[in-house]
This record gives structure tokens, sequence and C-alpha cells, in this order.
């Protein structure tokens, strides 16, 4: 197989502690080697004055799946002006805020990345993101089924039984091909299934009478007893309501008294996705009321060493909101009158999708725009705080290496604040972001996109640093960090690399796509003793309850993944 | 001695039942018997083992017979024909798997066709109006389990989608709804005394084409406004009294059909259904949801949206992808000339398209894949026959409700005939070496 | 010869489903689509008797079908012809910039025409596209 000697670039790596030196990385077989072991033959990548890192992972994004795909097959101008012809072996790209499964593998290779998590899995709907998964060219994907609304979940919770809802969290993961535990709103979507909804974690599910916080706690001592590569991964109640942060504080409180178990080399026990909608003060929208409460969030999050986050920055555009959060999908649209769609999913879940402008024109977006960059600049251990948009919840994910700008730059942020938001003196008001002189280092920022998502989901042993025998995933940006000074520049930088390695491969080459690699698909099998009860309980809802026969439930089939990398997992003890 | 395949998925429509058994025989090689299946599904089982399958390829000759060639002649007829053209339309899909439809899109891209599917003639309307105004929906399981009152607008499941009520609308006893169809309210809204609407606790025999007023007359009674002595031919005290009934429902669903997305209002009928089910939101969970036609129509929707971000009406002449029904629309491309060959796959537009189109494609260099004689293959210049997805190919498929289905493979098709995939592979290879000769 | 005036839908029956899958060359897809459905009172209108051949005409073409009493009636001035060639050459291929034609409301006469044949499916659409009928 191919061999590749990147030399000369300056090199961030958090976790083997190289921060800007100017190293050679050795790459041959798919993996990162010593120098000494590559041959005559190998190809040299000039990354001379040019910025190394490990490939970037994406801890959470809305990119494959039913809701992703009403986004866009409803959203026709989301495509309009925005397409890119087809050109050698690349197919034609579309879509700004929800791309077409082309140009979301395409740009997140142009930005060095090299794994992303699809955020929430519709358990009934696996086979539609296994597909778009599969369509998704170059990068690795894996994808989040959903189990905070889950009929078997909330009734083996509601009885104490943990390890019955181990054995089913296990099956469902091997049905689905699925990577992990991810909790949307907790038994809210439930309730949901009636127009209701548990805005606090301490309001019980209609009939299942279970709070949020007992399915929170519940589903996080569920995956430490399968040791599960991720922790729980959460959605907290109450998304985008001013004064949630209370709220959110009860969320991740749950997690006191968890430690983490298994053998994937993660510190934490609760991850909790786009904070930046978790974190509001005050009781309306308005500048009068409404406040940043990122000080409070993260008091707490750096109090404590089992909790990590992602940032979900909003990023001041057009977008297309989508999440499992139906009640708030709801309430979304009767605050903007914009096209509202709905799924609600049998036993499982429900999924909500209504357009969203982030006016830059209006205070609350504004307000929502610095609360997401103060909870990552307030972080004290920046392995533990991820960069996000919640694409494209918050705004598109092409805009990832805007919010590395604005991280790295006072000046950017001032700007913003100055010159492009129309109440900036209100959001300097209301919020910490103007204050803060903090600016991110590209190291910092190494952690917040490689290495911290990598050791937060399991994979630092694949993902995430430049280490030997990891696998090849190296990307060469165009920024030169003793020379270049203009943060615009960081912006371009991030967004178009010289040189992607994806797998070993070369995919990016001078700037340009050259192949699409063979990207693969993970997900977790976790093996665990053989529950009797578990098995009947399936086998009765499906024949009483599902609108599909059992039979029929379980991703089969190469078509689906044809190329899997599965990990496993033994919870026999 | 014979043996029972379980969980086996139905090939037709939208309801895309996935609980039928066939009974093969020993060998493995015939169908003896399938439970479960209604009268279409069950016919379309046994037909497939029929003996006058076509089981090669047909090309048309002058005299306007057909003579059989080979698929290596078909593969070539079909790729000279679509990289020659300049604007070819490639039309169906419905029929066939999602892992087909991607190899046509590959081919669509590489000859900038229209790729278009059966929606175009069916919920084309519905669509539209989703762009406009969202759609608050669920999965079937959800009527099943919750749904007590069940509205069938312009739509006839009795006869269009037979397992339609037993399976999910009315008569499961599902998890909140244990008497079942003692636990539902039925309302049907149809010009004619449907063989649905004998189970309904309410008929509106709505004037036919005026369900736009009717729909706006019960978004006004469900707010309690006035309404006029009579609306579409229905007095408003049985307008009021349906908007009673659905209010005080706890989870209604209306499901639709061609009524009102062919009739001459067409998208805006639905925007106007879709908002009367926004606006019961208001005082009790609702939802709708569209009756779709054919088995994979909504997979055609799902890989077209993933790959090209549209639903149908797909144009990528520009090598780009463009959309607008209308412009881009099968019917309204075939009449205004704007096409220069036509490809056909997985449907039957020479018996469903109106005849003015059908003209069009019989002018036209044509190809047709289809198990089938249809009006389309006796009118076009090659028929290709294929092996049945769903009884002699397995691949996925996606429910009225998105839900994917993967559909099994009972036996295997005729000797040497191909599947859709494995027919349009060839043709993507030849095309690929065509276009970069050019 | 008496014409009457009706306002045509078109769409799915069972018998049309099944005749369909049993292959649209066959006999059964005639006898269960070469079909108008009318209403008694229609029928009377009309002096026809059931299971006559009748001529149905619209702005947009012209067929020979046999009519039928209302299956899933009364609907007086509403006729019913199952999806299908015979169908489509009569209804409206107008789509109003939408894309989708116009299958249900179409204004039509009917005429008794005992002595025209119903065609099948293929021999339809062929002659039609020659424009032989």
């Amino acid at each position: 197989m191919s061999e590749y000697l990147i030399k000369n670039g300056f090199v961030y790596d958090p976790v083997l502690g190289i921060n800007g030196d100017k190293t050679d990385i050795a790459v041959k077989d798919g993996k990162i080697v010593k120098d000494s072991e590559l041959s005559s033959k190998a190809k040299t990548i000039d990354a001379t004055g040019k910025t190394v890192m490990a490939g970037g992972v994406d801890v959470h994004a809305h990119v494959a799946g039913p809701k992703v795909n009403v986004g866009r097959n409803y959203r026709p101008e989301d495509k309009l002006f925005v397409g890119t012809a087809k050109s050698g072996m690349k197919r034609m790209e579309g879509g700004f805020s929800v791309p077409t499964v082309f140009r979301t593998g395409y740009n997140y290779a142009r930005m060095g990345y090299g794994f992303v998590m699809e955020a929430a899995m519709p358990p009934l709907y696996a086979r539609h993101v296994h597909e778009e998964i599969r369509d998704t060219p170059i990068i690795d994907q894996a994808a989040l089924p959903v189990f905070g609304n889950n009929w078997f979940v909330m009734e083996y919770l509601k009885n104490g039984e943990v390890e019955n809802t181990a054995a089913y969290i296990a099956w469902l993961l091997r049905m689905t091909r699925g990577f992990g535990i991810k909790n949307v709103n907790p038994g809210g979507t439930e309730a949901w299934g009636w127009g209701l909804n548990c805005p606090t974690v301490n309001d019980p599910v209609p009939y299942f009478d279970i709070t949020p916080a007992e399915i929170i706690r519940g589903l996080i001592e569920a995956n430490e007893y399968l040791g599960l590569p991720h922790c729980m991964h959460v959605h907290g109640n109450s998304l985008g309501e001013p004064g949630n942060f209370s709220i959110t504080l009860d969320t991740l409180k749950q997690a006191e008294g968890f430690k983490p178990k298994g053998s994937f080399g993660r510190d934490q026990v609760l991850h909790h996705t786009h904070l930046q909608f978790h974190s509001y003060g005050g009781e309306s929208y308005a500048s009068k009321s409404f406040e940043s409460k990122s000080r409070e969030i993260m008091d707490y999050i750096n109090s404590v060493d089992n909790i990590t986050f992602d940032m979900g920055c909003v990023t001041l555009d057009e977008t297309t909101t989508m999440t499992a959060d139906g009640p708030f999908e709801h309430h979304l649209t009767e605050l903007n009158h914009l096209k509202w769609a709905n799924v609600d999913v049998e036993l499982e879940t429900a999924a909500g999708i209504v357009p969203y402008v982030y006016s830059p024109k209006t205070f609350i977006a504004g307000a929502q725009w610095a609360i997401g960059l103060e909870l990552a600049l307030y972080a004290k251990d920046l392995m533990k705080a991820f960069v996000s948009t919640d694409h494209p919840n918050a705004g598109p994910f092409i805009r990832y290496p805007r919010v590395i700008k604005w991280l790295m730059s006072r000046k950017a942020r001032d700007n913003v604040l100055d010159n492009i938001l129309k109440y900036g003196e209100k959001v300097r008001e209301r919020c910490f972001i103007g204050e803060i002189d903090r600016e991110l280092s590209l190291y910092e920022i190494a952690m917040m996109t490689r290495a911290g998502p990598a050791k937060a989901l399991g994979l630092a042993h694949m993902f995430g640093s430049l280490k030997e025998g990891m696998d090849a995933d190296v990307v060469v940006y165009p920024f030169n960090p003793e020379k270049d000074d203009d943060p615009e520049k960081i912006e371009t930088a991030f967004s178009n690399c010289s040189y992607l390695v994806k797998s070993g491969q070369l995919i990016i080459n001078d700037g340009e796509i050259i192949s699409t690699g063979r990207k693969r698909t993970l997900w977790v099998d976790a093996k665990v003793n053989e529950n009797a009860q578990v098995m009947r309980d399936v086998e009765q809802k499906f024949l009483k309850y599902y609108s599909v026969n059992l039979g029929n439930y379980e991703v089969l089939g190469e078509h689906f993944l044809p190329n899997p990398y599965i990990i496993e997992v033994d919870a026999t003890q | 001695m014979t043996k029972i395949v379980p969980d086996v998925i139905c090939p037709f429509c939208g309801t895309l039942c996935d609980d039928l058994e066939v009974e093969v025989s020993d060998d493995g090689k015939t169908i003896v018997d399938i439970y479960n299946a209604c009268a279409i599904g069950a016919e379309k089982f046994m037909h497939a083992q029929a003996k006058d399958r076509v089981t090669r390829p047909r090309m048309q000759q002058p005299d306007g017979t057909y003579k059989e060639v080979s698929y290596d002649e078909a593969v070539e007829y079909t790729a000279q024909m679509l990289a020659n053209s300049k604007k070819p339309l490639m039309y169906g899909w419905s029929s066939t798997s999602c892992e087909a439809q991607s190899v046509g899109h590959e081919i669509a891209e590489q000859v900038g066709a229209i790729v278009d599917n059966t929606a175009t003639v069916c919920h084309g309307s519905t669509l539209i109006a989703v762009q406009d105004v969202g759609i608050p929906s669920c999965t079937l399981g959800e009527i099943k389990n919750r749904a007590d009152r069940i509205i069938f607008w312009g739509c006839n499941p009795t006869h269009a989608h037979p397992r339609h009520q037993s399976r999910y609308s009315i008569f499961p006893r599902g998890f909140f709804t244990n008497k079942g169809h003692k636990s539902r309210k039925v309302i049907v809204v149809d010009p004619r005394k449907t063989d649905t609407a004998k189970m309904a606790d309410i008929h509106y025999q709505v004037e036919q084409g005026r369900d736009f007023e009717l729909l706006s007359a019960f978004r006004v009674a469900v707010r309690n406004e006035e309404l006029p002595d009579t609306v579409a031919g229905i007095p408003k005290e049985e307008i009021y009294k349906g908007a009673e009934l659905m209010k005080s429902g706890r989870f209604g669903i209306i499901f639709f059909g061609m009524g009102v997305t062919q009739s001459l209002s067409k998208n805006h009928n639905i925007d106007n259904a879709i908002s009367l089910t926004k606006d019961l939101n208001e005082y009790t969970k609702f939802s709708i949801m569209a009756m779709r036609g054919h088995y994979n129509v909504t997979g055609s929707g799902q890989v077209l949206g993933w790959q090209f971000g549209f639903p149908y009406c797909v144009d990528l002449s520009r090598g780009f992808a463009r959309y607008n029904p209308g412009e881009t629309s099968s019917n309204d491309l075939l009449r205004r000339g704007e096409v220069d060959s036509i490809f056909v796959l997985g449907s039957d537009p020479g018996a469903h398209f109106p005849i003015s189109s059908v003209k069009k494609i019989a002018e036209l260099p044509s190809v047709c894949i289809d198990p089938h004689i249809t009006p389309t293959s006796e009118i076009s210049k090659l028929h290709v026959p294929v092996a049945f997805v769903g009884i002699e190919v397995g691949g996925s498929c996606y429910r009225m409700d998105n839900v994917p289905i993967d559909a099994r493979k009972v036996i295997d098709p005729p000797e040497g005939v191909l599947t859709d995939e494995e027919f349009l592979s060839r043709v993507n290879k030849r095309v690929s070496e065509l276009m970069e000769a050019k | 010869m008496t014409k009457i005036a009706l306002n045509l839908i078109t769409g799915r029956t069972i018998q049309q489903g099944v005749a369909m899958e049993g292959g649209k060359e066959k006999d059964a897809y005639t006898k269960a689509c070469g079909i108008i459905e009318l209403d008694l009172s229609d029928l009377k209108k009309l002096g026809a008797w059931r299971n006559t051949n009748v001529r149905v005409t619209s702005p947009y073409g012209s067929i020979v079908v046999k009519a039928v009493e209302a299956t899933q009636g009364p609907h007086p001035g509403l006729a019913y012809i199952p999806m299908g060639p015979w169908a489509n050459s009569v209804t409206d291929p107008n789509t109003y910039s939408t894309g989708m034609p116009t299958f249900k409301g179409v204004p039509i006469e009917v005429e008794v025409a005992m002595n025209e044949k119903v065609l099948g499916s293929i021999e339809l659409v062929q002659k039609k596209c020659r424009g032989e009928v």
C-alpha cells in the first residue's frame, strides 16, 4: 500500500504533547509509522510553512437519516445557487445547510475531518441512516441510536432493571449497527406522542411514570454496565428555553457518583451535546430579560471530571433545525411560523424539522452566538470541550473553521460584536463574551477537534493523534503559525486543506480531491449474557405493537454496510 | 415437501406488508402458495410463475412486431441511446429497489438526464405542498397504538391499500387502543360512497373537486367561527360535528390520496389539509400521511433526496441538480417535446400517463425495463425483462411512512433473466466508455 | 343520439390491481378497466342498459368502454373509469404548471356505442399512438 512522508510541517498533537514543532509524519499501510519504516518508494508531501494535525473527529452532526432527508426534500430553496457540477470522479454536489451526501463527504474532507458521528438514529429507520452513510464518500462514520424515549428502556428502568436495560441496549446496537447511547429530551419525546412534554428532569412521562432524571441515570448505569466505548450522550430537557440553565445543571448532576468503566480510555460518563442551547437565563428572549448562564454551567463542569460537552455554536446563518426533540420543534414553528415537519416513531422516538434564520439583526441570535463561544472559552480542560454547531441546528458544519477563528481571535469576536451584530452592545451587556480575552491556541483547537473527541468516543486508539500505530488520518492546512496573523486566514485555511491522508490513502492533493477512498461504518457489538426475559419482551412487543415483523428489523446485508468496522465489547461479567 | 418462507415483504403498494408467508416447493424453484397477502399481492407473486413470462429482451422491428435480442444488444442499444441524447428522460423507479435506483442515478448524472418517478402522477402534489408548509406525521405503528380518530380523505384503501385498515389504521389492537376498531372513530371524505366509506362513522360525500373549500371549512369550524349554510355540498352542521369529533380525540390522523392530489386544486388541496392538521395540533395530537401508491416510490424520493436534494422531477442536464415541477416534470417535458429519448424502469406510463404523453413516448427512441408486457413495452423500441424485486431479488424499499424495509428474494428469476441492478450496472459501464470517448 | 354530460374521475379498484398484476395484455384487464361506472339515474338518462358499450368524449380525447352500474354509488352526475389506458384516453393532460395531469374532474360526454368494440389495452395504446383510433 502507499507510503507517504509529510515533511517539515508545524505539528500539533495534544496526545503526544507536540505543540507546533516541525516534525515529519510517516504513513505506511494505512497507519502512522516511524520514518525509518518507509522505503524509497515513499512519496513526499511538503508541509513546509503549514500546520499538520491528525484528521478531525466530529462528535455530533446530523448528516444521515430520515429527518436529514426531510430537510433536503422539503427545502428545495436550500439548493439554490450553491450546486456544483460533477467533475472527474466527484459526483455533483448540492445544498447549503443540508448538503447532499456527496457534498457532505467532500466538505468534511476539505476541512480535514476523518470521522463523523451521526448524532441520532431512530432504530426503526436504521437502514435509511446506513444507506446515507454508505453513500457519503471518504469519511468514516458511525451512528448513535436514540434510547431516551424507548418503551423497553422506560419500562425496565422504571423497575430498576439495569441488567435487562443493558441487554436490550446491546441487542438494539446489534439490530441497528449502532455505536452508543443517545438520549434526546428524555421522556419528553414520548410525551410528545400525546402532544405533551417533560420540561424538567422531574416531570413524569405520561403512562410510563418515569422521570427524565431516572432515565438519564439509568442509561448512564447501563452504559457503564456494558463498558461501551462512548458514554451516555444527552440532549437535555427544555432545549432553547430561557431560564433552562437550572434544568441543565439538574441534568449534568445526574452524573454524580458515576465512574467510567471499560477499557476504551474515556474519562467521562456523560456527554452533554450542543450545550449552548441549554445555558440560558432570564424569562424571555428579549434583551431586557435574557442572559447568558455559561459561567454557572462551566463552573459546574470545571468542578467535576466526568463530563464532556460540545458547543453547539450558533453561526449566524439561515439554516435548518432538526432534532428528536419533537415538542421543541413544534414550539419553534409557533415562534417563527416557518414550515414544520414532524415524525413520531412507534415505541422509540420522534423528530421535528423547522428552518431557522439566526439573523445578526436580532439580539437573541447574537446572544446565542456569544454563549456557544463562552462555554469553550471558560473551559478549564479543552480535552473536554468540543467544537460543534449541532449541524445543521445552530449552523452548517462548513462553519467549523469560522468557529475556530472566533475561538482563536479576540479581534474576530469583536468584529462580530461591533460590525456584524445589530445589538452588539446589548449582547456585551447580557453575555460575557465582550470581557473574555482568552484566545485559544492551535494546540487547544487540536484538543477540541481531534484528541478530545476521539478520546470521548473511546476511539483514541484509532483517531485524534499522530502517534505510531494510529490510523493514518493526517491533514495539512495552509496556515503558517509563525507568519499568518490575520484571523481570516484561520478560516480559509481550515476550510480547504492542502493535503488529506485518510486511512493511509491520499484523498486531497494540493487542495484537490483526487480519490474517495474507502469509507468505513463503525459499530459496537456488545456481548452480554443470554437474557431470555428481554428476548421474550422483544418478541411480544413486535407481535403486538410494532408495525414491522421482528424478522425484518435487523439491518442485515452487505448493501447497507459494505465496509463495516466492528468494535467488540465483552459485557458478560 | 414444501417449505414456508416467513417475513416476506409484498412488492405492490406503499402499505409494504412484511408479514407475508410464501410456500415454495422443496427444490426452491416454484411458489406454491402465498399467505396473508391481499388479492393484488397474491396475484403478483403467483403471476411471477406464469409460463408465458418474457425472458429475453425484444427489439421493435420496422413493421411493429418485436424480435428477440440478447441482453448484450439491449445494453448496447440503451447505452447508445442515453449517451447520444441531449436530454433523455429516465422515468419510473417506483417498482424497483433503492440499489437499482442508485445505479440509475449514476447513469443519469453521466448523461445529463431528467430523473423522475411515479410521484409525478401520484403524490407529486403532496411533495410540493410539503415544500410549502411542512408535514406533521408519524409511523404507521403510532396509528396502531395511539390513534382514535381516523380520517380517509380522497382515498379508498379498501381498493388501493387493501390490508391497510387491518394492519394499521382501523382494526388493530395497539398499546393504547386495545379495543381495536371500537377504540376509533372513522371519517371518510369522498364524492362516492366507496367501500371504505361504508366503514365510516361519518361519510362526507363532498362535491367532486371542491375538497379545498371543505378543508377550509373544517379549519373555520375548528376555530368555532361562522360558516355558510353549505360548503362543497355539505351542510354546516355536519362540518361542525366533524370538527368536534376531530378535536375530541387523543390522537388523530388524516390519510389522503388521489382524490385530492389529482383533482384540479392539486397541491393546494394538500397544503390546506396539512394546514388543517397543523391547526388541530392546537387542540390535540394530529398527524397526516400520504397513501403512497407504488411499493418503492417513497424510496425513489429518498434516494433522489440524499443524492441530489430533490424528491422527483430532478433535472441533471446542466451538470448540477435542478428542480421545477411543471417544467422538469415528465408529462410537461413530453408534451412540449423537450426530451429526445425516454428510458422507463419500474412503472407503466403507457397505461398511466395521459395518452398525449404516451404518443410522444411512441415517437421517441425508448427503452422499457419491465418483467411484464405492458402498454409501455409495446410501444417502446426496446423491451427488457428483468427479475421481480421482492420475489426474485431482494432490495431496500421504503414504506409510505418512510420506514425502510429490506425486501427478500424468495425464488430465482427465470433462467438467464437479469435483475434491474445487473442490467443498469452494465449500461452504466458502457455509458462511461461512450461518454469518455466523446 | 342521446348524449349526457358527466364529471369523470379515474382511480384504483381491486379488480384493476389484480388484473394489472396478472398481465395487462390479458382479457381480465380489459374487463376490469375498459369500463365506466355510471349511476343508475345516469344510465336511465342515457337510455342505456347495463353493460352496453358507450363512447366517452372529453376535450382531450375519446374512448369506447363498457358502461356498468356504479359499484360504490349512488353518485349521480359522477362517472368512474378505473385507471388505465382507457381512462387516460380522455383525462386532462394539463398540469397547470404543477407537473400533475388532471386525472380527476374531467368534463365528459357519454353516448351509447353498442356497435363499437372495447379494445384490449395493447391494441388500444398502439392504435392511439399511430392515430388510428
